[in-house]
């Protein structure tokens, strides 16, 4: 354990956990209704949606699983550039759209949107409760995220408490705890006011790195030229299969498509206070895929820097794998002091998304669960409490997962969210701009896509391998479970609109006009 | 009062799928040279589109700006 790096990190959690309990006074609004607690009052400008939604979608899971795929794969981890790269013209085209109707009608998640303009309480349902089971690994992954950055530190994780016994990640639950409750008191500005933060340690560390770093091994050049020769670039396809670049495109095109399907993505284009925010900030939050590119770039100076052969990383490399190749480097590269801004920026990297997305899982839990099926009478200041509950318990099922799930390949279940939560793609994108869609055609849709991709995951040997080969005349094409099992989500959505609009000729429900998308 | 309807689409907006194009054409990228200060091309060259898609979104933002102002 190194006092200084401890001290510093310490020093920025607390710094942190005091803004967290601040932002509720941060442009005061009634925190007992859901649109102040849940989307901070529709407020947030440009410059704080840009730190807001930066600190939600580049997350602990940039820093520790994108290089650690580099690290041990090499470049087909790189998929994560195109793919940030290839979201934001979609943000662009479609959201303001989204934006514009949420605003009109007074809707907080994507399945408030998909209720009112199919009028379809089941798959609005089905839309929430995808949302909610995609997100939960993704906070885990958060918590992997700060869980290694911890034990980078070399704080001990089994803590003999006087009375109890040996409590396990004592330091993570003591970090969640703190998280808990001011994500509880605060609402949104807590992750929006901490972003600041985050982003500023991140860019500090990152332009840091990737000066420091490569001068010490040497240049880039001696960095590549340490790498694996043959995972350098992709390999080239065969006459049988089209091979890793198949995967790499299919897999930048899923993820892209699943992101702003996501709560927490959604939460936060929503909080913004006009849909010229959420335009400019497609233009300009790509400075962060930026970072992310130079990030994912570690994970090959960390194989150059040989950190996996060195004996004190041997224990960290054995309890989390690849992934803790990133803080290896540091601890290699970095003075101690450094360290400890270094792991501040992972740590409060993974407490920004983990709270953004607790409180969009506890929009979905209050608006599409509560309200339409247990108390549609729930006054606004009780949604705003059921909200809040729901929030503590999105953040223990989170807890449950890390501590029972092996997550060794932390970024395969992030990967797996993705394959869900894309199946919410036909009713809330293509429902953005036509209602001839039929409700319970949708709902076969995303049966039909939940299935098949789940079972395409779990079929492969249940080690969450998420790309599958697709068999196309005994050509085989690998492909990312979300954008195969999509096509079929969207044939089969297509294809019984068409008939059930022929057969019953039941007018469309939508309680929204043309006018309400502008 | 009369505002005639906007249109959701306009021919300036397909510039926005020349970065998906570029990106999933992965064959085309997919080599070591030419590197730049020792980075294989499969690397800078996605980074550079970074810069790029930005560059696409740039006119087609101020296109829609000014119709929407105009419309005011």
């Amino acid at each position: 354990m190194n006092p200084t790096a401890v001290t510093i990190f310490v020093a920025l959690f607390l710094l942190v956990t005091v803004l967290g309990f601040v932002a509720a006074r941060w442009r005061r609004g009634d925190l007992n209704q859901l649109s102040e607690w849940g989307l901070g009052g529709r407020r947030f400008g440009t410059v704080v949606t840009w730190f807001l939604l930066g600190g939600d979608l580049y997350t602990a899971y940039t820093f520790i699983a994108v290089p650690a795929v580099l690290f041990g794969a090499g470049a087909s981890g790189f998929f994560a550039v195109p793919y940030t790269i290839l979201v934001y013209p979609i943000v662009y085209a479609i959201y303001p759209r989204l934006w514009s109707v949420a605003r009109a009608k007074g809707y907080v998640t994507a399945a408030d949107f998909v209720r009112g303009r199919f009028g379809n309480g089941t798959l609005a349902l089905a839309v929430a409760v995808t949302g909610i089971v995609a997100t939960m690994p993704y906070i885990a992954l958060q918590l992997v995220g700060m869980e290694v950055a911890i034990a980078g530190l070399g704080i001990r994780m089994d803590v003999p408490v006087p009375g109890i016994g040996v409590v396990h990640d004592l330091p993570l639950l003591i970090a969640f705890v703190v998280l808990a409750v001011y994500t509880y008191n605060s609402g949104l500005r807590a992750p929006a006011l901490i972003a600041l933060v985050k982003d500023a340690l991140l860019y500090i560390v990152v332009i840091a790195a990737v000066i420091i770093i490569p001068v010490e091994l040497g240049g880039f050049g001696r960095i590549f030229a340490a790498a694996d020769p043959k995972t350098v670039i992709l390999a080239a396809p065969t006459a049988a299969s089209l091979g890793p670049q198949a995967a790499y495109a299919t897999l930048a095109l899923g993820s892209t498509l699943a992101l702003f399907l996501y709560p927490h993505a959604v939460t936060g284009l929503l909080s913004s206070a006009s849909r010229h925010v959420v335009r400019r900030n497609a233009v300009i939050l790509p400075a962060y895929s930026f970072a992310l590119g130079l990030i994912a770039l570690l994970g090959t100076m960390a194989v150059a820097a040989g950190v996996k052969s060195m004996p004190q990383f041997a224990e960290g490399f054995k309890a989390f794998g690849n992934q803790y190749a990133v803080p290896a480097l540091f601890v290699h590269a970095f003075p101690s002091w450094f360290v400890g801004v270094a792991f501040a920026a992972i740590a409060i990297g993974a407490l920004v998304p983990a709270a953004i997305m607790s409180i969009a899982c506890a929009n979905l839990f209050t608006r599409n669960i509560w309200k339409e099926y247990v108390n549609p009478a729930v006054s606004p200041s009780g949604e705003a409490t059921v909200a809040k509950l729901a929030s503590l318990v999105v953040k223990a099922g989170a807890l449950f997962f890390i501590i029972d799930l092996p997550t060794k390949y932390a970024i395969n279940l992030q990967l797996l969210g993705g394959v869900l939560i894309i199946q919410t793609l036909p009713s809330v994108i293509f429902g953005l701009y036509t209602n001839k869609l039929n409700p319970w055609a949708l709902l076969m849709g995303w049966i039909a896509g939940i299935g098949s991709g789940v079972w395409m995951t779990y079929g492969a040997g249940f080690t969450i391998t998420t790309v599958v080969p697709i068999k196309l005349f005994g050509y085989a094409v690998p492909c990312y479970a979300a954008v195969s099992s999509l096509i079929l989500n969207i044939v089969v959505s297509a294809v019984f609109s068409w008939l059930f609009n022929a057969v019953l000729r039941t007018p469309p429900s939508d309680a929204t006009m043309e006018a309400d998308y502008a | 009062m009369d505002t005639p309807k906007r249109r959701i689409f306009r021919p300036i907006h397909l510039l926005l799928l020349i970065p998906y194009v570029a990106m999933l054409w992965v064959g085309s990228y997919n080599r070591l040279a030419p590197d730049l200060a020792g980075i294989p091309f499969f690397y800078w060259y996605q980074m550079l589109w970074i810069v790029l898609g930005v560059a696409v979104m740039l006119p087609v933002y101020f296109a829609d700006e000014r119709d929407e102002a105009s419309r005011k």
